[in-house]
């Protein structure tokens, strides 16, 4: 009887000391979403008749955006944005991680800071940086001209990949951070046992080094898909979705069609593709760590 | 090493509580000063705004669009110096630096909560019927019973149409108008052989003066219009509708359908892929981009980079003394022509007018002192100065006729086009369809096809304004 009770006090507590999260999530995080899921069944508009009468519309938001070819555009878009990103910073976060391991604590110092500069500084200031890095009479075609090489403008001749080489730039410090750790807790006597069984540098990598940080890999690739869907400052303030539609991925269509079209209501809507492809992956993601 | 871990802890909480406490006082700071827009006058507090000149001061916020010139905020900063109800009214201005499109997406916004709207508030004409539709705004009609010059036709009346809303209620008092042209650097001109005083009749000899510049003077660019969804509304009246308006055309047909698709809208289109495929215009990266306006007026044009540039009137305002970018010898070195009509048909040429207008929100809580202050604003003296200051074309009758005024270079022949002039549509739907319109130049611009841009158009605009309110041509 006496255990019975001081359990529950002890489940009564932990619920107690639980409720002021959990209320803060309800109100700033699960009613937002149901309103946002709402609204795009609804005419919302930021001015104009329809700011008057909110009206429930069905799914015509939804038909009309199934017709819209720019829905298309910026689907590609954000898909090619996230892949881009998702395989440079990987891959550069991981292959910095790798050369740093076993360095002397001199080298990781200088390195390492080096590297974090870009993932610590704000969205804004990265973008800043970069349009400055890349502009017209930016630093690269100060060093391209230099050299007598022709400038280019990157902003607009390849500003997919502008855009794309930004983020990586400002993301690969998070990535390389993750690989750091993953590497550290791989047991040296393992990568022993291989060097002294006959195993070259590259069979290592692939036998021993990958399959132990398996974990990590999934890991972050599901943390920055999910960081890589939502960045709209950077893109915003670099390109603005431009030239033409070239670099309009969903977040920045989306805040067009709200903010600058003024149709809140079918910007909400488009909202739910940017969340349906952050399920689908984590989901995705998840399915395929669980298997190991 | 657990002594850090409680210390960082500590830390860590501490912070927290702090910025909740902060969160918590600075809203708490909105809500006093919005609930009564007072301020404490001589120390005593509590006092609320309908009890003015017992200490505590009436406050009136005005919110308008900082875009890098100060003329506005003189105004008013001088209408306020100069106003005798001084020691009862205190003037809050509090301008937005935003780009012109998240300008009206921030209004729209602040318009909505009364903890947030300002009591004065700027408003394009363009904008002003969806914001009447949204019921945003207050209906100034009984309010203008009693002010004489309204009423006794001292403004022109295009511009009182154009703030009147379709049930004859008037929602703003325009402050400035506009008209626009094709602005011409002389020197450049010479250099390229060609005559000073330049008037083409039609687009054609527009392409063929760009030519003849293109060949003579290779660093220069022979033209520039804005083109960009960055320079926002100027793309769509500037440039679009100065061509689209030319071929005899207009946005809405004569039954208010809107016109998604037609020869017109692909001639206009036509005519901007020209300029650009023949590399007649600036290069992408200076004409998309957001500070496009003043690259061209303040930096080309005046540096003898630019020949021709298709702007407005308030351009000017940037070379005065007190402008921007000061060019004392604009008066002799710049020329303006008429922009003609396509084929050179009747009229032969055209131009858009628009404007802004001081608007009183609906959910603002001082209507009488606003209104009292805006009369003030627009009366004689202060208005003449902030009009000459901002470049603008006047709006009263009287002040056209002020010497002062009507010498500054350029203005009686861009007053001149005002007759004639053709205005947007006075329809809810352009403040929406106009982005349209501005997505459609840029994707000509930076290499979609004319045709598949007019078609994105058209379904954009279906889209928006709904199928049945849209025509084909």
């Amino acid at each position: 009887m006496n255990k019975k009770s001081s359990r529950l006090f002890a489940e009564a507590r932990k619920s107690v000391l639980i409720l002021p999260s959990m209320v803060l999530l309800l109100i700033f995080f699960v009613t937002p979403i149901l309103l946002t899921v709402y609204y795009s069944f609804t005419n919302l508009a930021l001015s104009g008749e329809n700011a008057k009468q909110l009206k429930f519309i069905g799914l015509s938001n939804y038909v009309s955006m199934f017709k819209d070819r720019t829905v298309r555009i910026s689907i590609v878009n954000t898909l090619v944005f996230l892949l881009g990103s998702l395989i440079g910073q990987q891959v550069l976060g991981f292959l910095i991680a790798l050369n740093m391991r076993n360095r002397n604590r001199i080298f990781r110092g200088i390195v390492g800071p080096v590297f974090l500069a870009g993932w610590i500084m704000p969205e804004v200031v990265v973008a800043l940086c970069c349009s400055t890095f890349f502009g017209d009479e930016g630093t690269l075609n100060q060093i391209f001209s230099f050299f007598h090489l022709p400038t280019v403008e990157f902003l607009f001749a390849i500003p997919m990949a502008t855009v794309i080489l930004a983020n990586i730039w400002h993301g690969t410090a998070f990535s390389m951070m993750n690989f750091q750790s993953a590497l550290d807790g791989v047991p040296a006597d393992i990568e022993e046992a291989a060097k002294v069984d006959g195993a070259g540098p590259f069979q290592t990598m692939l036998r021993i080094i990958l399959p132990c940080i398996k974990n990590t890999i999934a890991t972050n690739t599901m943390l920055n898909t999910l960081s890589t869907l939502g960045v709209f400052g950077l893109i915003y303030m670099m390109t603005g979705g431009g030239p033409g539609t070239k670099t309009l991925t969903l977040p920045i269509f989306m805040y067009r069609q709200a903010f600058i079209s003024q149709q809140l209501g079918y910007g909400t809507a488009i909202s739910m593709i940017l969340l349906v492809i952050g399920i689908v992956l984590s989901v995705f993601y998840t399915r395929v760590m669980r298997k190991d | 090493m657990k002594k850090m871990k409680k210390v960082a802890a500590a830390v860590l909480a501490s912070t927290m509580v702090l910025s909740l406490a902060a969160c918590q006082g600075s809203g708490a700071k909105t809500e006093t000063t919005a609930q009564g827009k007072t301020e404490a006058g001589s120390g005593e507090t509590g006092k609320t705004a309908e009890t003015p000149g017992t200490g505590g001061k009436t406050k009136i916020s005005i919110t308008f669009r900082d875009g890098g010139s100060d003329a506005l905020k003189n105004w008013f900063e001088h209408a306020y110096e100069t106003y005798d109800k001084k020691d009862s009214i205190e003037l809050d201005i509090a301008p937005i630096t935003a780009s012109e499109g998240d300008y009206f997406a921030k209004v729209a916004l602040a318009l909505q909560s009364a903890d947030t709207a300002p009591d004065i508030v700027c408003e394009d004409t363009f904008q002003l019927p969806s914001d009447v539709a949204a019921g945003y705004l207050t209906d100034l009609s009984g309010y203008l019973k009693d002010y004489k010059e309204w009423n006794d036709g001292t403004y022109y009346g295009p511009l009182v149409d154009g703030v009147t809303y379709s049930d004859g209620s008037v929602y703003g008092i325009p402050y400035c108008t506009d008209t626009r042209g094709l602005w011409y650097n002389k020197d450049i001109f010479k250099a390229a052989g060609l005559d000073k005083e330049w008037q083409p009749k039609t687009w054609q000899e527009i392409l063929d003066t760009c030519k003849v510049i293109k060949e003579k003077c290779p660093d220069v660019v022979p033209f520039w219009c804005n083109s960009g969804v960055a320079s926002g509304e100027a793309t769509s009246m500037q440039t679009y509708e100065m061509l689209l308006y030319g071929t005899g055309e207009q946005l809405l047909d004569e039954n208010d359908k809107w016109i998604a698709s037609s020869e017109n809208i692909l001639k206009s289109l036509n005519f901007i892929n020209t300029i650009y495929k023949d590399g007649y215009g600036p290069s992408l990266s200076k004409v998309l981009n957001g500070e496009a306006g003043n690259i061209a007026s303040r930096e080309y044009l005046p540096g003898g980079k630019l020949a021709i540039s298709l702007d407005g009137y308030w351009m000017t305002g940037n070379y005065k003394e007190t402008g921007s970018a000061p060019w004392p010898e604009y008066k002799d070195k710049l020329g303006i022509a008429a922009m003609p009509t396509s084929e050179g048909q009747k009229p032969g040429s055209i131009t858009m007018s628009g404007g802004w207008a001081l608007s009183i929100p609906q959910l603002s809580d001082q209507k009488d002192a606003s209104m009292d202050f805006i009369k003030h604003c627009m009366s004689y003296d202060i208005y003449l100065d902030t009009i000459i200051a901002q470049g603008n074309i006047a709006t009263r009758t009287d002040i056209a006729a002020d010497p002062t005024y009507a010498s500054q270079p350029f203005m009686e022949k861009c007053t001149g086009f005002l007759s004639g002039a053709f205005y947007r549509p006075r329809n809810s739907q352009y403040s929406t369809v106009t982005t349209h319109i501005q997505t459609m130049v840029e994707s000509v611009v930076s290499g979609t096809s004319p045709e598949d841009a007019m078609a994105q158009y058209k379904s954009d605009v279906t889209n928006s304004v709904g199928a049945d309110n849209t025509v084909t041509k």
